[in-house]
């Protein structure tokens, strides 16, 4: 259980780090500030809600058919369409268009996937560089960290910060922790590498199955410059965004902003049906679109841990999640941290790797209720609990049963015992509650912080026996 | 999940189920709860075989070993009475949790109707028995905790508040982050209890910055949570449960 250790050993030196705390506290307060605001009729976000669970689970019902049709359509507009089972099969197709254009230089839009199959790094390790063009991206890139949150990837990252890490990588530029400066700073330096970059690649919001067309959800500009200004476009996605139909993206795309930032809709909405037609000025000659399923389809094949899929990563279960609130994104290990990143990633990569990540949740139920595609996270987190410890191996879950401790096993057999023996419970009760004073003052790490709680002289049992309460 | 839309009418018996940890450590509460119950014409059984609702055991993944205490508690309220919870959590579990426990079990129809027949205490008193309060009690200041389970999963977090401000004595304070989580989470302040203390300091330090006299909670857990970091700093601030907040408010000394 190597990876328990280590999750603990993250998840303290984040909550022991001031600066990583209160950046978190500021910045998650001030999203789940602005997603109230951008909802102020609640019955309205609760029909889009349903509305929008209902077209993701649709899609996801009939996810083979749907992928099935997408690739159809691609195909008859232009788009060429590649299949991964896994990361490094993605790896080797991106690489393989890039040596067909014998390019080197890769600029990128915002994309998760990408950080999933460790894109950069395996693009690098070939000779081929890339260059993150969100601006999030672009700090993270330059300080060599991997995103601490899915929508806001430097979000741990403070104004300070950021700008003393600009005034390292770019002494000749005057030192500025102004926002707008620093921003045009950025913009400039990579105004340039657009027109340079032979390949742009970019993630996918949304892929629609009717028409072949890709959605792309942005607000810097960088996703559209990625996507039309090299010749060559590579977009990457998972095999569970595609939606059945057109008429699907309207509601996604109404609760999809103002769950992930309060906004009604942001700065650019792009799609992409096919690559740049005779008649058209702008626009790739060639555009690739990468399905990956890394995991995706075993997830799928559970009735119930299918939900996980419906995803559409607007971030607002971390933003509410009073645990990544205090631990931030990096504590998690995973690509996707927070309370969503808890339930995917040990599907994806096995519970024996991720199996302290459904632990890590004190079930409160903010995740679930915020979630605009209604994932049920907490019932999820709940079932992969299970899953951790089940002793049949007959789920679906990699790595089901690997976090079973004879020792934990045992104490709760016993718990079970005791509490299904209603007279050894009481007994154990008036045992306790006599002895009550010989109790220990201190209870490990409860103790720490807290007085330990105090057993009572009669137990409830005791006193409604006593007032007469026990019987009809 | 949330409040149901139709209640019963008032029955003339109930089942409390006490919860385990009001059973050990805060049994004053579960006594409140009885007597609000029972002042209100309904006659109150308290079944002795009751145990624990199997909730620990659910959220830690040991299914079977929760199964069998829930069932327990199952066969301790046999008539098709109303069961009374003072605790958001533990009715959460019995009635959200109990039909996903005994799915595809021979149990399940059981469950379903059991689970049908739980109400929290608050929810109990203010939707069905319709109580009306009258506040003996000196002016106070008091700050409210909802538990998440009473909040997301019963909801009735509207119910703790409306029972509250019936007290014409008792100014209910507004608090930063009140919908935010204490850090309990049952088996999670053990597995992960740095996390745990970090969030139960931020949530002591917005509920002493309220100036509250004391603190209100439907749940004993949060309540041992917090009320426990509370006295660790030394802090006035005491908590009590909401049942035993308003039982002590409306009763005579002597009655």
């Amino acid at each position: 259980m190597q990876q328990t250790v280590e999750f603990h050993d993250r998840a303290d030196r984040a909550l022991h780090n001031p600066q990583i705390r209160s950046n978190f506290r500021y910045a998650m307060d001030g999203l789940m500030y602005k997603r109230k605001l951008s909802f102020p009729d609640l019955d309205e976000l609760n029909r889009l809600r349903l509305r929008s669970a209902e077209i993701r689970a649709n899609a996801l019902v009939n996810l083979p058919e749907l992928l099935e049709q997408l690739e159809r359509r691609c195909n008859e507009n232009g788009i060429q369409v590649h299949w991964a089972e896994s990361v490094e099969e993605a790896n080797a197709i991106v690489l393989g268009i890039m040596n067909r254009h014998n390019a080197k230089l890769l600029i990128k839009g915002k994309s998760m996937v990408s950080e999933e199959m460790e894109l950069n790094r395996y693009l690098e390790q070939h000779g081929i560089e890339c260059l993150e063009s969100d601006l999030g991206e672009y700090i993270l890139q330059l300080a060599g960290e991997p995103p601490s949150h899915i929508v806001a990837p430097a979000i741990h990252k403070s104004r300070q910060q950021i700008a003393q890490l600009f005034k390292e990588k770019f002494p000749e530029i005057p030192y500025t922790d102004d926002v707008d400066t620093l921003t045009r700073n950025a913009r400039q330096i990579l105004r340039r590498k657009f027109y340079d970059a032979p390949v742009g690649l970019s993630g996918v919001n949304f892929a629609v199955a009717e028409t072949g067309t890709i959605c792309l959800v942005e607000n810097e500009g960088n996703g559209r410059m990625c996507t039309t200004v090299p010749p060559v476009h590579i977009a990457v996605t998972g095999i569970e965004k595609v939606v059945e139909k057109l008429s699907d993206i309207p509601p996604l795309l109404s609760i999809l902003p103002r769950s992930a930032t309060g906004q009604h809709i942001t700065t650019y909405f792009n799609m992409i049906t096919s690559p740049r037609k005779p008649d058209e000025k702008d626009g790739p000659d060639e555009v690739h679109l990468v399905l990956l399923d890394n995991g995706r389809s075993r997830i799928y094949r559970d009735e119930e841990l299918i939900a996980t899929l419906r995803c559409i990563r607007c971030g607002a279960c971390m933003n509410h999640c009073p645990v990544y609130t205090r631990i931030g994104g990096h504590a998690y290990g995973t690509t996707i941290p927070g309370p969503i990143g808890s339930i995917l990633e040990p599907q994806k990569a096995g519970l024996d790797r991720h199996g302290d990540l459904p632990t890590a949740s004190t079930l409160c139920g903010a995740c679930g209720e915020v979630c605009p595609v209604r994932i049920p996270i907490p019932e999820l987190l709940n079932r992969l609990r299970f899953e951790r410890v089940r002793q049949d191996h007959t789920g679906v879950t990699i790595g089901q049963g690997s976090q079973r401790n004879p020792w934990e096993a045992r104490i709760w057999k016993g718990w079970s015992w005791m509490h299904a023996n209603p007279a050894i419970y009481r007994l154990s009760i008036r045992i306790a509650t006599g002895l009550r004073r010989l109790l220990p003052k201190r209870l490990g790490a409860w103790t720490r912080v807290r007085s330990a709680p105090r057993l009572a002289a009669k137990s409830l049992h005791t006193l409604a026996r006593e007032k007469g309460f026990d019987h009809e | 999940m949330s409040l149901r839309k139709t209640y019963p009418k008032k029955p003339e018996q109930v089942y409390f189920f006490g919860t385990c940890l009001v059973d050990m450590l805060y049994p004053e509460a579960g006594l409140a709860g009885m007597q609000l119950l029972r002042r209100e014409g309904v006659n109150v059984i308290y079944p002795q075989n009751q145990t624990c609702c199997g909730q620990p055991a659910w959220n830690s993944g040991y299914r079977d070993e929760a199964r069998r205490v829930a069932l327990t508690q199952m066969a301790c309220f046999p008539q098709a009475y109303p069961i009374v919870v003072p605790s958001g959590s533990c009715a959460g579990m019995m009635r959200h949790h109990y039909p996903a426990l005994f799915h595809g079990t021979p149990q399940h129809d059981a469950a379903l109707a059991f689970s049908d027949r739980v109400f929290e205490l608050t929810e109990f008193l203010s939707r069905v028995l319709k109580i009306t309060l009258s506040d003996l009690g000196e002016p106070v200041k008091v700050a409210l905790h909802v538990s998440c389970s009473a909040r997301r999963e019963m909801g009735v977090a509207g119910e703790h508040q409306a029972l509250l401000e019936q007290l014409k004595n008792v100014e209910l304070v507004a608090q930063g982050r009140s919908e935010e989580c204490c850090g309990f989470g049952g088996t999670f302040a053990v597995k992960h209890p740095e996390i745990s203390a970090a969030m139960v300091e931020e949530k002591a330090t917005e509920l002493v910055a309220t100036g509250a006299d004391s603190l209100v909670s439907g749940d004993c857990g949060c309540l041992m949570n917090i009320t426990g970091h509370l006295e660790h700093r030394n802090e006035k601030l005491r908590g009590s449960h909401i049942a035993s907040f308003l039982w002590e408010r409306t009763h005579a000394a002597d009655s």
